[in-house]
């Protein structure tokens, strides 16, 4: 890693203060992608702005209709919350699987949205169950915030405070992990929603993104028998050395079937 | 701000509890929790294997909770609470019991990735005092061993579980 000035701020404000007067400082939340990424030095700002040591972007709400998590909270905290479990289906199963245990002890759900990765776990379930992000200035829906590979509205100075879910009867994420990296090669959030079925995808394209076709079909008849037979388009999905678009593709569908299945059984899919 | 021969490095005086008794030292901003504990301090048990987060080596206790001390600069622990493999057993003489099984069910042969696998097998532990195997596996994910395969080591941690719960 190349050198940079660290700083610990107590607040918000603080934090923003540090942005404003560095030009080429980098927010860390759990540091999980960063570290990395400044280790190959393709990453080398001159001030690292740690919003570990911020009280108010930790912790897990119950807010009535929804349930708020604190940026800076854990995949470790999410998948243990009682709160979580009892509001929203799957999203605890879906912190459970990211990663290993020691980077569910460090990740965290701001970390993870803010940077955005194709392959990321939470953005299924954000766009899934139509989650609002809340920043130090604004609050912006799922629906507008994926706008591409690593790419959100957020701007550089903007610091994401919270994610607020709202609780939903039924929910399940279904994922088919890259067995080296635990990144979703495809993953899938199905969530019964106030304003119907709702299908994300991640690790599929280069942004996660609403399957409409599993929706409609869903909509109609909310079965794994509905899904039999329906494809998915191809000429978006990634290719890698891991699977090739085609095999992405039927992989959608079967994840998309598992989580229904999940659903239907009350049992969320084995990891 | 790219680093230039000769420049200074940013530097800050680190300090924390390690294995229950203050610790302190000067760092780079830049060094990682593991090169601290290793270099500057001497606790050598915690090893680096990959230095990109994968293999578990190098699995410490920060606050309680198990992290890979190689994604993790040795300035984020000032204030907290760390322990190392160094701290687990009561004395010089006995190991710890989840130690003691690793031996007891050959759990280990080079032992490279043993501090790490055990650092894991007590974080398990501490939130699921009687895991089951298929617990411990996924648990492990984090943890790579490259000889014996994971059986015993499998079998270590739940004898071990065993003992620590019997014995509480």
């Amino acid at each position: 890693m190349y050198d940079f000035a660290y700083h610990r701020p107590a607040s918000v404000a603080e934090a923003r203060q540090l942005l404003a007067d560095n030009e080429d400082a980098k927010l860390i939340a759990g540091g999980m992608t960063l570290f990395p990424t400044m280790k190959m030095r393709l990453a080398s700002p001159s001030d690292l702005i740690d919003l570990g040591g911020i009280e108010s972007l930790h912790g897990i709400r119950d807010a009535g209709d929804s349930v708020e998590i604190g940026a800076m909270t854990t995949h470790a905290d999410i998948a243990a919350s009682e709160v979580v479990r009892a509001g929203i289906p799957g999203l605890a199963e879906l912190a459970g699987l990211i990663g290993d245990a020691q980077v569910r002890n460090r990740g965290t759900l701001g970390g993870s949205l803010s940077n955005c990765d194709p392959a990321a776990d939470y953005p299924a379930a954000v766009l899934a169950l139509n989650a609002v992000i809340r920043t130090d200035r604004r609050e912006i829906s799922a629906d507008s915030y994926f706008l591409g590979m690593f790419e959100t509205p957020l701007e550089p100075d903007e610091i994401l405070e919270s994610v607020r879910f709202p609780k939903v009867p039924r929910a399940a994420y279904a994922k088919f992990p890259n067995p080296a990296s635990r990144y979703a090669v495809v993953g899938v959030m199905i969530a019964e929603t106030a304003r119907g079925v709702r299908a994300a995808v991640t690790g599929a394209a280069a942004c996660v993104f609403r399957a409409t076709a599993i929706e409609a079909a869903l909509s109609k008849d909310f079965s794994e028998r509905a899904l039999e037979g329906l494809t998915i388009a191809t000429p978006e999905l990634n290719e890698d050395s891991f699977a090739n678009a085609e095999y992405r593709a039927h992989l959608v569908v079967v994840m998309a079937r598992r989580a229904v299945a999940a659903i239907s059984s009350g049992q969320q899919p084995p990891g | 701000m790219l680093q230039q021969p000769g420049d200074a490095f940013l530097t800050a005086t680190v300090s924390f509890e390690l294995n229950g008794k203050p610790v302190s030292g000067a760092a780079e901003n830049r060094t990682l929790l593991v090169d601290f504990l290793r270099d500057a301090l001497g606790y050598t048990g915690t090893h680096v294997g990959c230095d990109t987060s994968q293999c578990g080596a190098c699995v410490v206790h920060v606050n309680g909770r198990s992290v890979k001390a190689c994604s993790m600069l040795a300035v984020q622990a000032e204030g907290m609470r760390v322990t190392t493999i160094e701290g687990v057993a009561p004395n010089r003489d006995e190991l710890h019991p989840m130690q003691e099984a690793f031996r007891e069910h050959h759990g280990l042969q080079c032992g490279f990735c043993t501090p790490g696998m055990i650092m894991s097998a007590l974080d398990l532990v501490s939130r699921n005092p009687n895991p089951s195997e298929r617990e411990i596996t996924e648990w492990l994910e984090g943890n790579m061993c490259r000889c014996t395969g994971y059986l015993n080591i499998v079998k270590a941690v739940k004898a071990g579980s065993e003992t620590m719960r019997a014995a509480s």
